[in-house]
């Protein structure tokens, strides 16, 4: 173990380490600013990176706290005091947060060390990281193809060691689908698990921020610190947050692992779908039953989801108006001319499609139309998994039809770009939680092999159960062991 | 409900976003696409289904209506585009 190693371990392995003063809370820090220098210039995964403040926050660190002395880099949508707050948007570049997010005062109080905000579709707004107004973040598997998205910046930060661990934010997939990407572990926490206060709204009652991290252990312990209510957020859940780290060991036989038939049709990458079916056979070696099970509102969800998720946004982004933060058009003619040119330079291409779709499906006429059936259709697919959970404890799927695709394959195509998320926004719409973990690799689909990610469903609040079936099998299991081949 | 019925051009005045005429045209095609594809959501019967807002049953949350720290005025034009003596500037709103 040398001090090059630190970057690519994980969070509870660096906790041991700093626990028994192997290594200081400084000497990470150094250690990881290097890595981060070295392969920024391939990877492009932050967008801003406080070292000073950093060394501080290290020189001060409790190593007995939970977190004490470990570095977690922050998506751009998150706020953090003092530090930039940009959502990859052209009108926030100038922007600095003001107060520190729920989710980033617990992780402090933790005795964790935010370091380094991540790169992002603007406002969370795609599924592949190119819609950043400052960079693409590339797949550090392959630099040619996309991270995912939204919150790319994380999934390839933490997949290239370039962070210990990480936090985004998943509204349709987010986290679970950038994360299938990479090859690492990214987990939704339940709708109103984690508070929402200091995330930038994009689609309020979708959004949920959670982790991106190296392991379920690691996942598990940065949900532990995050999760819980609180006052500034109205929707988060005034439930007691279990001890999950200590119930992360946990025997599978007797568990009922659905595998709901819609999510295995047509359209599955032939790699995909065998990773699929070794890690059914995984379950079951390990004593879990599988059942198939039907989720019959499935096909609807994406077409659901792109409507409620643009309507909240549309309201959402209307506080964009050039006034009290943001940047502003020159010398407006008035005020409509102000508003107009300040959100025309102010957003990006991704992000005017959305309001301009999240506008029309609630305007008079429409609003029944799209935005009030797609509120029922919601309704059904909620109904769809409270009856699977019945009999079911967990449901197993792909977490993306396909591996990572190349940078530019389909950002001329909004809707090809939006069934990437096909089979994870039905999770949001549910408010259920959800993991992505590392199950396999595509090796037919480039010259270099491509992580696939299996994603785990449980029901809302569910997350106990969910970190253990996770964790059983990433024990029984090395591909969360592998790293892509990078050198700086 | 047909998906030539977006005017973008119309939809964009009414979300205070200006728009190329690129723009306009692009997107008119694309979210044409989109729309079209969302028209699978008219196949459903949703009589007497209740719409859902939200994920979880939320309810209104009050707290004790007790003065609590907040920005300072300094703070809270630190990120203003223009301020003036220690106030937002605003575009002319009346003529």
């Amino acid at each position: 173990m040398t001090l090059r190693d630190l970057p690519g371990l994980t969070m509870t392995a660096l906790q041991e380490l700093l626990r028994s003063r192997a290594v200081s809370p400084r000497e990470v820090i150094t250690a990881l600013h290097e890595r981060i220098e070295g392969i920024e210039p391939k990877i492009g995964a932050y967008l801003s990176l406080d070292l000073q403040s950093a060394l501080s926050a290290a020189d001060a660190a409790d190593v007995n706290l939970p977190l004490g002395g470990i570095p977690i880099a922050v998506k751009d949508t998150i706020s953090v005091r003092g530090q930039p707050l940009t959502c990859a948007s052209n009108i926030l570049r100038n922007h600095r947060a003001l107060y520190d997010a729920t989710a980033v005062v617990r992780l402090k109080a933790a005795g964790a060390i935010p370091f380094g905000k991540t790169n992002m579709d603007e406002f969370a707004m795609g599924s592949s990281t190119e819609n950043s107004s400052v960079k693409p973040t590339r797949n550090p598997w392959d630099l040619e193809r996309v991270p995912g998205g939204s919150s790319g910046g994380s999934a390839a930060a933490v997949a290239a060691g370039a962070a210990i661990g990480s936090l985004g934010s998943d509204t349709g997939g987010s986290i679970r689908q950038p994360a299938a990407l990479c090859g690492v572990v990214g987990l939704k926490p339940s709708y109103g698990r984690v508070s929402r206060y200091g995330l930038v709204a994009f689609a309020s009652s979708l959004d949920q921020i959670g982790p991106l991290t190296k392991s379920v252990q690691d996942a598990a312990l940065l949900l532990q610190v995050t999760a819980g209510v609180d006052p500034q957020d109205s929707t988060s859940l005034d439930e007691p947050v279990p001890d999950y780290l200590s119930r992360l060991e946990s025997d599978l036989h007797g568990v009922r692992i659905g595998l709901p038939k819609e999510y295995f049709r047509a359209g599955i990458d032939p790699e995909v779908k065998a990773a699929l079916a070794t890690a059914g056979a995984h379950f079951e070696s390990l004593g879990a039953e599988l059942v198939e099970v039907s989720l019959p509102h499935t096909d609807y969800a994406i077409d659901a989801y792109y409507i409620i998720a643009t309507a909240e946004a549309s309201a959402n982004l209307a506080r964009f108006d050039g006034v009290r933060y943001g940047s502003r058009a020159e010398n407006p003619a008035n005020l409509l001319d102000h508003y107009g040119r300040t959100r025309e330079q102010g957003f990006g291409p991704e992000v005017k499609r959305r309001i301009i779709l999240g506008t029309y499906v609630l305007s008079s006429g429409y609003y029944d139309a799209f935005y009030l059936r797609a509120q029922k259709v919601r309704t059904l697919i909620r109904r769809d998994f409270a009856r699977v959970f019945e009999n079911v404890d967990a449901l197993i799927s792909p977490t993306t039809p396909e591996p990572a695709f190349k940078i530019g394959e389909r950002s001329a195509d909004p809707l090809r770009m939006y069934l990437a998320d096909i089979f994870t926004n039905a999770a949001n719409l549910a408010g259920i939680c959800g993991i992505s973990i590392p199950c396999g690799f595509a090796e037919n689909a480039s010259a270099k092999p491509l992580p696939i990610g299996l994603q785990i469903l449980c029901p809302a609040l569910g997350e106990t159960r969910l970190l253990q079936i996770a964790h059983a099998y990433e024990q029984a299991t090395d591909w969360h062991r592998r790293r892509p081949t990078l050198t700086s | 409900m047909a998906a030539s019925d977006l005017d973008v051009a119309y939809v964009a005045e009414l979300a205070r976003l200006k728009l190329t005429g690129e723009e306009t045209a692009l997107f008119q095609r694309q979210l044409a696409q989109v729309l079209a594809h969302a028209a699978k959501l008219q196949e459903l019967n949703l009589e007497g289904v209740e719409p859902a807002a939200h994920a979880v049953p939320a309810t209104n949350v009050f707290r004790a209506d007790e003065p609590r720290l907040s920005l300072t005025q300094e703070e809270a034009l630190r990120n203003a585009p223009r301020a003036v003596n220690d106030l937002f500037l605003v575009t002319k709103v009346l003529e």
